[in-house]
């Protein structure tokens, strides 16, 4: 027998939906304003000590003297555009780098052990000399944002180089394909998926160098307004720095997943 | 002068471990507009012999001419289907049939309305813009016929092309491909595991014996069945009989095994 009420039935499905995606905003909602609130309430009440906890009333108050006066704008400006430029530059190379290792599978086995090295390595470690090598300036800090992810993205993206279907390089070979147009048709297309979740991992990556790069050189940015508010005890700076780092990297993220959405195309 | 001539093949593939000899000594010779099935259990090297054919790999000795021309590299003389569709998936069904072309530099708009045109012969019109994804398999495997012919090749190799497909569309898209080809005049080697379709489909069958692959015994079909369709041929009077005899060949080899 067929139901008569499928109209209906449909309706009370979407809006189940609908009642769903409800309550998931409004618990989000709940803990968003249960962190705030509570944070606050503990500092007045002194249930923790206000000068190491500060209080979101006193960064947000912060925030607007920050904004008023600029300095917050240079400061973000620096580490943002930093972080960017380390973030491109890290998975623009590490790409590049995986694409001459699939391009020859000889040198992959002669690089084999020193990317092993390389990657377990902490490349944190190398701030200090990148700064005496390169003097502690903007160049420097991109450096840091580029080391930390560009052996890890070489890695995982030649892992899935090599993973690609061999009979779509098939397909490609039977109409005469050259290497280069078997790297542009088929290995670098279909790897887009996995590019695409290590630009979400580098994206936390460069902010992780870049921060530590500025930490180590101490004149300006974000992670400067850090290690400055650690050093003179002002940790409502601290805080400002640390949400303002937290609102921005989510940004990034959520530009990657747009790209994502723009690249890859297979009609679903 | 034959139109494929495949002399003296064999073919050993190294490992480190092992050397294990796929084809031993295999020679024949194909007419123009043939359809030629080569059918054999697994590890006959059918589709070794396949890929040497196409260019793809460099046979250990023995040489395959094509109209004359030593066969070196893979080309646009021929056209190489495989098991599966192998569609990419991020290129529209347009994008994927005009790839060949695009490989080669030979896409304009006259042999781009020349593969429009097959596709549309296939029954698939206005997929164009649509992925593979959206397509059901037989249809995809449709898409990829087109792919294959689009590029105008001399000599088509099919690698097992129906094996992924239910058994209707299987028998549909036999009829299909074999009118296609036929109107086309074009030379044909199918690769099969199946009896009945090498039967129904060719001119002559060819049966490999496997370790080392090599040409046990070939078989004549009748013109009576070759002037049939596929799906009409697996009904004629004689087709039970060569099916037979066929069917034996093969059960001796499996006995030799033992």
């Amino acid at each position: 027998m067929k139901p008569t009420n499928i109209e209906e039935l449909h309706q009370r499905y979407l809006s189940s939906l609908k009642r769903e995606k409800k309550w998931v905003r409004f618990y989000q909602l709940i803990i968003f304003l249960v962190f705030f609130i509570g944070w606050e309430i503990c500092s007045r009440l002194q249930w923790v000590d206000p000068l190491i906890f500060s209080s979101p009333s006193k960064v947000w108050n912060l925030f607007l003297i920050k904004i008023q006066d600029g300095t917050l704008f240079i400061d973000l400006g620096y580490t943002l555009s930093e972080t960017v430029f380390g973030f491109i530059l890290g998975t623009v190379l590490g790409t590049l780098l995986a694409a001459i290792l699939w391009w020859s599978p000889f040198l992959s086995k002669v690089f084999d052990p020193y990317l092993v090295v390389l990657n377990s390595m902490p490349k944190v470690a190398l701030g200090p000399i990148l700064i005496v090598a390169m003097g502690p300036s903007f160049t420097s800090i991109v450096a840091m944002g580029a080391i930390i992810s560009i052996i890890i993205t070489t890695i995982v993206v030649y892992t899935s180089f090599r993973e690609v279907d061999p009979n779509y390089v098939k397909v490609l070979q039977t109409f005469g394909a050259t290497r280069i147009q078997i790297f542009k048709e088929a290995i670098l297309p279909s790897s887009f998926p996995v590019i695409i979740s290590t630009l979400k991992v580098n994206v936390g990556l460069s902010w992780v160098g870049v921060i530590v790069g500025e930490f180590l050189v101490a004149s300006k940015g974000l992670g400067y307004m850090i290690i400055y508010g650690f050093q003179v005890f002002n940790f409502t700076l601290v805080m400002l720095s640390l949400l303002v780092i937290a609102v921005f990297a989510t940004i990034m993220y959520q530009l990657v997943e747009l790209l994502e959405k723009k690249l890859i195309k297979n009609g679903s | 002068m034959d139109f494929l001539n495949i002399h003296g093949i064999h073919h050993t593939y190294f490992t480190k471990t092992s050397s294990t000899t796929a084809l031993s000594d295999v020679s024949l010779e194909i007419k123009e507009g043939e359809f030629i099935s080569f059918l054999g259990p697994s590890g006959c090297g059918k589709t070794t012999l396949l890929s040497i054919i196409a260019g793809l790999l460099t046979p250990t000795a023995g040489e395959v001419t094509l109209e004359g021309n030593k066969i070196e590299a893979a080309g646009e003389n021929i056209g190489y289907m495989l098991q599966q569709d192998y569609l990419f998936p991020w290129k529209t069904i347009e994008e994927n049939i005009l790839l060949g072309l695009k490989i080669g530099d030979k896409l304009d708009t006259q042999k781009k309305s020349y593969a429009l045109n097959l596709l549309k012969e296939m029954g698939l019109q206005g997929v164009e813009s649509q992925y593979p994804k959206q397509l059901s398999g037989g249809m995809r495997q449709r898409v990829a016929l087109v792919r294959t012919l689009a590029t105008e090749p001399k000599l088509l190799l099919l690698d097992e092309p129906f094996s992924a497909l239910d058994y209707q569309t299987k028998l549909k898209l036999e009829d299909l491909v074999s009118e296609t080809l036929k109107s086309f005049g074009k030379t044909a080697i199918l690769v099969t595991h199946d009896i009945g379709e090498a039967i129904a489909m060719s001119d002559r069958v060819y049966l490999f014996s496997p370790s080392p692959g090599k040409l046990h015994k070939t078989f004549d079909i009748p013109k009576e069945i070759r002037e049939q369709t596929p799906f009409n041929a697996r009904n004629h009077e004689f087709y039970p009989e060569i099916f037979q005899t066929v069917w034996k060949e093969l059960e001796s080899l499996e006995a030799n095994k033992h």
